[in-house]
């Protein structure tokens, strides 16, 4: 009988501990730690610089920044474009139909693209641009084939071109780095880390408070646990 | 054996003391669960941008003229009122329910004989204090329907609620209290803040 | 004070039946005492179902039923609005925790036989509930007008399509448009705040009005109404609901609510299972996802519909998928007449009756588990041959469960 209940208590959990389907490509781990303010506020400023232009982050609010341990003054100055308010949402300065005009999508709005693609999906895609001169932006990227987006940190990064080898085991894709760019490559690894640990954050703002309330409500519900299972006990006394 | 339990109608000390102990847990539960409910309640964050103090510029508004501003969804009124409509003040306060200006209606910089910053602007919202009508704005001196004891002032249609050129409310009228000054500032000289007393929160 | 609280007690029941409810469906409600884990779950479903009432209500004070506000106004909610996101969390996690925890009800049913006599019609009354859930769950889905919202919604409705006939017109009624879109979204909202859960409630209701008239069931499948103290009058293996099951379910409440909680403020999409990433973007009706799959509650109908692949009889087998879906679900209220066993309870049935329960139990996992994948060959052959196991489970019972050597039941329920 006992058997027969461990056995179906493990089958019970397998949903759960299956893993999602293997993806075509194995992406790099981001260094996500939302904690982590300075990485957060570097991330932000990236964002509002490089990504805003095109993209809106249009369900999130300038002021909510406090978060990350920006004051209202830094918000105004560091975060918030000119004739925006500082409760104001972080609309893309990009008319939807010119997006369409130029890139032949809207660019997608990036509130919550981190839930949807994933941290590590995010920071592979900003680190694999390569130079496609068949394409038409000529920017091609290894997880995200023929995107709409071209590369717009080429500066930073550099240009990077593709390498295919043909080996017994198949194809094996990699990058070279063909020109230089303004930062290094652990510089530049580090600048779109800070991006998608960003992007982390404005997916789910309430992530740190959540825990932290998750936190004491466990403890709280051990508590409950111990009292109220004196209380069973007590009562069962009178069962026989 | 019979049964298969007992009750004990004499509950033990114990047992006292556990289920106070757990209903004292359950209840503070309780109220832990209820306060984000009743907390999502309040404006969100959206009403809170929409209701930021707005900035007016007063640079524009003649004298005589009057603008009309939204602050969180009310109407505030900035009125730039002529050297005769302000000599409209002083005779009219025989007949005023609280011509000082002693309740609490309006912040401590506007408790003047002009109710006001500067004397000639006069920042109010356009809110009667009796029901929540907006009066009208009715500067035309000893018209037919008001009597030719009227000044100029603001009458409420709804129930015939006076004020004078101050916001200040008439005998003997439905509304009871002058209407409400908002918090303002000025920034500049013809900037004007509606909503806040401080500059900082520009 | 007590005497003050008597006579107002005394002034209440002369104008209501408190105290006499309270006796008859608490304090001297007699349930077996031998009840084990597996009887946490009808409380902890009542528990769920009140979850979902309170922060369904909270959510329906910021969420926009229009199709193109909803997806914001979801987003809306979560930062936004203060602690909107603790209560969409509620909400979601809640959904699927409500299967969770219906579904170990169901089993719990089929281990010891509760749908047996004289409860066939408290098993139907719950079948009836497991319908309007299903039908709750799709419609919620629906609302926050992602991607598998979208997506999802449109197979679902496709599937109606399929009846011979009147499909198409049928499932133009229900979408009120060609296509699914803002008309549909609303009226699925009215259902999901409205229609579906006052519908619930009744049931919900009846079902413990049936139960508490019938008495409970037992591990051992034993009826403790069949021995009765003959002074009082009393069963003798029954002990009053309240205090010693009110005070164990809290205990069971608690266990429940640490996962609950768990899962809320640590791991509220649950790997993408309770709340799946492409449900983050908003719908697009020019394109579907590279892989779409119902929530997890659904895969393993869903992989029956998919397992379908000839035709069969003048049937297609898109229509035969269709069948074999709603039958896999209705299929569980026959149970109690196709339970043919001298015995109720697992702990007295015989060998093939623990075996085809467990297969059964392996089938609908990894029907489930098949579901969420994108079918290959032998995926769609695995769900072919499980389907027809989850089948053989119901339909060849009649004769297993008569053949099968049981042992005698005992006079008492054993501790």
């Amino acid at each position: 009988m006992m058997k027969i209940k461990t056995f179906l208590f493990i089958v019970c959990m397998a949903p759960f501990i299956v893993s999602a389907a293997p993806l075509e490509m194995e992406l790099d781990k981001a260094p996500v730690d939302i904690s982590d303010n300075a990485s957060l506020q570097r991330g932000a400023e990236s964002f509002v610089n490089y990504c805003l232009t095109c993209h809106g982050a249009s369900f999130m609010r300038y002021n909510r920044h406090r978060d990350i341990g920006f004051d209202e003054k830094e918000i105004l100055e560091r975060l918030v474009q000119t004739g925006q308010k500082v409760g104001d949402l972080m609309e893309s300065a990009m008319w939807k139909k010119e997006g369409e005009e130029w890139f032949g999508v809207v660019p997608p709005d990036l509130s919550v693209i981190a839930r949807s693609r994933g941290a590590d999906w995010l920071y592979t895609y900003l680190r694999t641009f390569y130079r496609d001169d068949s394409t038409v932006t000529g920017w091609n990227n290894l997880v995200f084939d023929r995107a709409a987006m071209p590369h717009v940190l080429y500066q930073l990064q550099g240009e990077q071109k593709l390498v295919v080898k043909t080996s017994d085991s198949g194809e094996q894709k990699s990058l070279v780095l063909d020109k230089k760019g303004e930062l290094t490559a652990a510089e530049y690894d580090k600048f779109a880390g800070d991006l998608v640990n960003y992007l982390v954050y404005l997916g789910e703002p309430h992530a740190n408070a959540r825990k932290s309330i998750g936190l004491m409500v466990m403890i709280f519900l051990l508590g409950m646990l111990v009292l109220s299972y004196a209380l069973k006990r007590e009562y069962w006394k009178d069962i026989h | 054996m019979a049964d298969s339990f007992s009750i004990n109608d004499e509950m033990s000390g114990r047992r006292k003391f556990l289920v106070a102990a757990t209903s004292v847990a359950g209840g503070i539960a309780g109220a832990a669960i209820a306060t984000p409910f009743l907390l999502s309640m309040m404006p969100s964050e959206r009403a809170k941008a929409a209701g930021a103090p707005v900035e007016v510029d007063i640079s524009k508004l003649e004298p005589g003229m009057l603008i009309m501003v939204e602050w969180r969804g009310r109407v505030v009124w900035v009125l730039n009122r002529t050297p005769e409509m302000l000599a409209t003040l002083k005779k009219v306060e025989g007949e005023l329910a609280d011509p000082n200006s002693e309740k609490d209606q309006q912040p401590e910089y506007a408790r003047n004989s002009t109710r006001s910053i500067k004397p000639e602007i006069l920042v109010t919202e356009g809110i009667c204090t009796h029901l929540g009508c907006s009066p009208v704005f009715r500067k035309d001196i000893a018209p037919a329907d008001l009597g030719p004891d009227w000044l100029g002032g603001f009458f409420c249609p709804c129930h015939g609620s006076k004020f004078d050129l101050a916001g200040r409310v008439y005998k003997s009228v439905p509304a009871p209290t002058n209407m409400v000054v908002p918090p303002h500032v000025y920034l500049s000289d013809n900037r004007l803040l509606i909503g806040s007393d401080s500059k900082e929160s520009a | 004070m007590s005497n003050r609280l008597n006579s107002m007690t005394e002034w209440i029941d002369k104008r209501f039946p408190l105290t006499s409810n309270w006796k008859a469906h608490l304090s001297e409600y007699y349930a077996p005492k031998n009840f084990n884990f597996w009887y946490y779950f009808g409380s902890l479903a009542l528990l769920v179902l009140v979850n979902q009432l309170i922060t369904g209500i909270f959510l329906t004070m910021n969420y926009k039923p229009d199709a193109s506000l909803a997806f914001a106004s979801v987003e809306y909610i979560m930062r936004d609005v203060d602690y909107g996101w603790l209560i969409r969390y509620m909400h979601s996690t809640g959904a699927s925790m409500f299967f969770v925890v219906v579904y170990l009800h169901m089993f719990r049913g089929m281990m010891y036989g509760s749908y047996r006599k004289p409860r066939e019609l408290l098993w139907l009354v719950g079948m009836a509930i497991f319908f309007v859930l299903m039908s709750l769950a799709f419609t919620g889905y629906i609302l926050p007008w992602g991607q598998m919202s979208y997506w999802g919604a449109q197979v679902i409705v496709s599937m109606f399509g399929a009846i011979p006939v009147i499909g198409d017109t049928l499932s133009q009624w229900l979408l009120g448009d060609f296509t699914l879109s803002d008309a549909a979204l609303n009226r699925f909202f009215a259902y999901h705040v409205v229609t579906l859960p006052l519908v619930l409630i009744v049931l919900v209701f009846v079902h413990i009005l049936a139960l508490h008239e019938v008495g409970s069931n037992n591990p051992d499948g034993i009826e403790i109404k069949a021995n009765k103290n003959p002074k009082t009058g009393i069963p003798v293996d029954g002990i009053p609901f309240h205090p010693y099951y009110s005070v164990k379910d809290i205990v069971g409440v608690v266990v429940f609510l640490m996962v609950f909680c768990g899962i809320i403020f640590f791991a509220p999409e649950m790997g993408g299972y309770f709340l799946e990433h492409n449900n983050f973007i908003p719908a697009n009706t020019l394109q579907t996802p590279d892989h779409i799959a119902p929530v997890w509650y659904f895969t393993p109908y869903y992989s029956m519909l998919r397992a379908v692949t000839v035709n069969f009889l003048w049937i297609d087998a898109k229509l035969w998928g269709v069948i074999l879906m709603a039958a896999a679900v209705v299929v569980f209220a026959f149970l109690p007449w196709l339970d043919r066993s001298p015995v109720k309870s697992i702990r007295y049935k015989g060998p093939i009756f623990k075996f085809a329960l467990t297969l059964f139990v392996i089938s609908f996992l990894v029907l489930g588990w098949l579901g969420m994948k994108s079918p290959t060959p032998l995926y769609t052959l695995l769900a072919q041959i499980f389907t027809v196991i989850y089948f053989a489970f119901f339909l060849f019972m009649p004769w297993y469960s008569k053949i099968d050597k049981t042992k005698p039941e005992p006079k008492r329920v054993s501790k």
